[in-house]
């Protein structure tokens, strides 16, 4: 791990109004980890996100993309170079069918030079090549599924269709706004070796969870935030028994009542 | 059949021979290759038969205007229902198309076959170019700035007495006849109209479709979203600026009454009656609604109030407008059936 990392974010800050979403965060991702982010509501995770994919403008601070300064590109900038995003309320193209939501992401500059996926490219029409993308994604390709409007599908299709939607541009890494949540169990289940497929293809993630139990399953490095600060990162176990962790997720006060009853 | 009530609902199937005729199959039976071509051969068929049906020269020329403002409400739809831009430069895209091909024609010395198409793309140039500041805007913002330049354009030109100020450019050459005027612009309005058709539903039409629904989305999929809204802009503003040069030279005059508020409003309540999202409706919609308002001229200022009895009258029984109606029972039966 003392390559150059794939990422690196120094120092950013955000502040909407009076509110500091983000005091000088910085971290680094390495080409084919999977980065997990976690920290109690309203901790800046999401902002992290949008400041790195360029939704936000950064109050201050810099992202580095395989060691090119990204800060101030606008988002389609920034994904065309391979940092790509999900988001956390999904954003399909409710009006068109699942299959058709993809042949827009297969129409940009980005999946274009890349050829498309599997090398489909210009020969490949984009309605093949995006019900292929499902398939891989776990839409069954004989079914309705794919062919229905996005509109009428339920969630765990439309988060795949989110993950679907970065596929498409053969992405670099891949940036999870907690794709786990509102998902019952069993569709988490078959939701995680998905997840460590694409890392074993190659592709770098940051997830933004959290279902920590699903989350420590397919992380090795997890970064805890709180009130816009970074806690601490490292392993999930020596981060999850870190006191001043704990009193993020439980409160200090309740921690110390309990202690107190014990 | 029973009665509705309370436990029953409508329930709305596609029809067997829709569903047929959906695929490549529909090469194989007659009927099947009927249902998909009649509808689309009556329309055509029927636009090029209504000049010839029709007895006088007065009527034939309503007709005329009233593709004229198809060719507007076309355009509106477009961009309203497949790129979520709600426009009322209808009046900027047809004044502007106008008077450069007034311009062209009187100054140049072009005839009307070269000063058109120049009018078409120079005009959706320069249109396309005025309304970039204003792309990022939406909703009715996007709507309030593209009515304002009409508005602008017409008190600069009669303020400082340019182009003619207020009498206009006079002198502009016609069509060489009223059939070449006429099949002209039917023509160019049926290639237009199945030419949009066709637009939405290829890959590009797609991602502005997209830019409706969505434009976050689409910026994470690494597209500019203002560089679709400009294409779009610009196809649409070239459509409303084609109308206005061929309006021109049907008039053989250009002045500032080319940025009246009527080739903003018009399309729109076009488009409402003829059903948005169509683009057939809003040409059904002129065909129904200019003959009526020219029908209606004799009551002098009373017809505004049957103008808007109709329009009233319209989007209280049938808001979804003809052509969605139509297709709804062309495509689907519909039956009740018990919760």
């Amino acid at each position: 791990m003392s390559k150059e990392p794939i990422l690196k974010v120094s120092g950013i800050s955000k502040s909407f109004g009076g509110i500091k979403a983000l005091n000088d965060v910085s971290f680094d991702v390495h080409a084919g980890e999977i980065l997990g982010i976690i920290g109690p509501n309203g901790s800046g995770k999401t902002t992290v996100v949008n400041c790195i994919t360029g939704f936000v403008k950064k109050s201050s601070g810099h992202v580095f993309f395989r060691g090119k300064d990204i800060s101030r590109k606008p988002p389609h900038k920034i994904a065309d170079m391979g940092v790509t995003r999900t988001f956390q309320i999904m954003r399909p193209y409710y009006s068109l069918p699942a299959y058709k939501n993809l042949v827009v992401p297969l129409f940009s500059p980005r999946a274009k030079r890349t050829g498309g996926w599997r090398g489909g490219g210009r020969l490949g029409d984009r309605n093949t090549v995006g019900i292929d993308i499902l398939e891989e994604i776990g839409f069954e390709r004989d079914s309705y599924v794919p062919y229905k409007l996005a509109a009428t599908l339920p969630t765990g299709y439309l988060k795949r269709l989110e993950l679907a939607r970065c596929l498409a541009l053969k992405p670099e890494i891949i940036i999870c706004d907690e794709i786990f949540s509102g998902l019952s169990m069993s569709e988490i289940a078959s939701m995680v070796p998905l997840i460590e497929r694409l890392q074993m293809d190659g592709i770098t993630l940051i997830m933004i969870e959290h279902r920590l139990r699903e989350l420590f399953r397919v992380t090795d490095r997890i970064m805890v935030l709180n009130f816009g600060k970074k806690l601490m990162e490292g392993h999930p176990k020596t981060v999850m028994a870190n006191e001043a962790v704990k009193a993020a997720y439980f409160g200090s006060q309740t921690v110390q009542e309990v202690m107190d009853h014990a | 059949m029973t009665l509705p009530s309370e436990q029953e609902r409508k329930e709305r199937i596609d029809r067997g021979i829709k569903i047929r005729s959906d695929s490549i199959y529909a090469m194989m039976s007659h009927r099947e290759l009927s249902y998909l071509t009649l509808p689309r051969l009556i329309l055509i068929v029927g636009m090029l038969m209504i000049p010839l049906v029709i007895p006088s020269m007065y009527w034939q020329r309503v007709f005329t205007i009233s593709c004229i403002y198809a060719l507007l409400a076309i355009s509106f739809d477009f961009l309203a229902h497949y790129v979520g831009l709600v426009s009322l430069g209808g009046a900027f895209f047809v004044g502007t198309g106008g008077y450069l091909a007034a311009i062209a024609n009187t100054s140049l010395g072009l005839p009307p076959w070269l000063t058109v198409p120049l009018a078409t793309l120079v005009g959706g140039g320069l249109c396309t170019l005025l309304l970039l500041p204003c792309l990022p805007l939406r909703g009715v913002y996007f709507a309030i700035v593209s009515l304002m330049y009409p508005l602008f354009l017409a008190r600069v030109i009669e303020a400082l007495d340019i182009l003619g100020g207020t009498d206009g450019i006079m002198g502009i050459d016609s069509f060489p006849n009223h059939w070449v005027e006429q099949y002209f612009i039917i023509c160019i309005l049926l290639l237009i109209l199945f030419g949009a058709r066709r637009l939405v539903n290829m890959d590009i039409g797609l991602v502005l479709r997209g830019v409706k629904d969505n434009d976050q989305a689409i910026r994470a999929s690494g597209i500019s979203v203002t560089f679709y809204k400009s294409v779009a802009v610009f196809i649409a503003s070239a459509m409303g600026c084609l109308s206005g040069a061929c309006l021109v030279h049907i008039y053989m005059w250009s002045g500032i009454s080319q940025f009246a508020l009527d080739f903003s409003i018009i399309p729109i309540a076009a488009t409402v009656i003829g059903g948005g999202g169509t683009l057939v409706g809003p040409l059904l919609g002129c065909l129904i609604l200019v003959p009526i308002s020219e029908l209606l001229r004799d009551f002098g200022t009373l017809r505004i109030v049957f103008y808007a009895l109709i329009l009233v009258a319209f989007i209280i029984f049938r808001s979804e407008g003809i052509m969605v109606y139509g297709q709804r029972k062309y495509h689907q039966f519909e039956r009740w059936i018990k919760y």
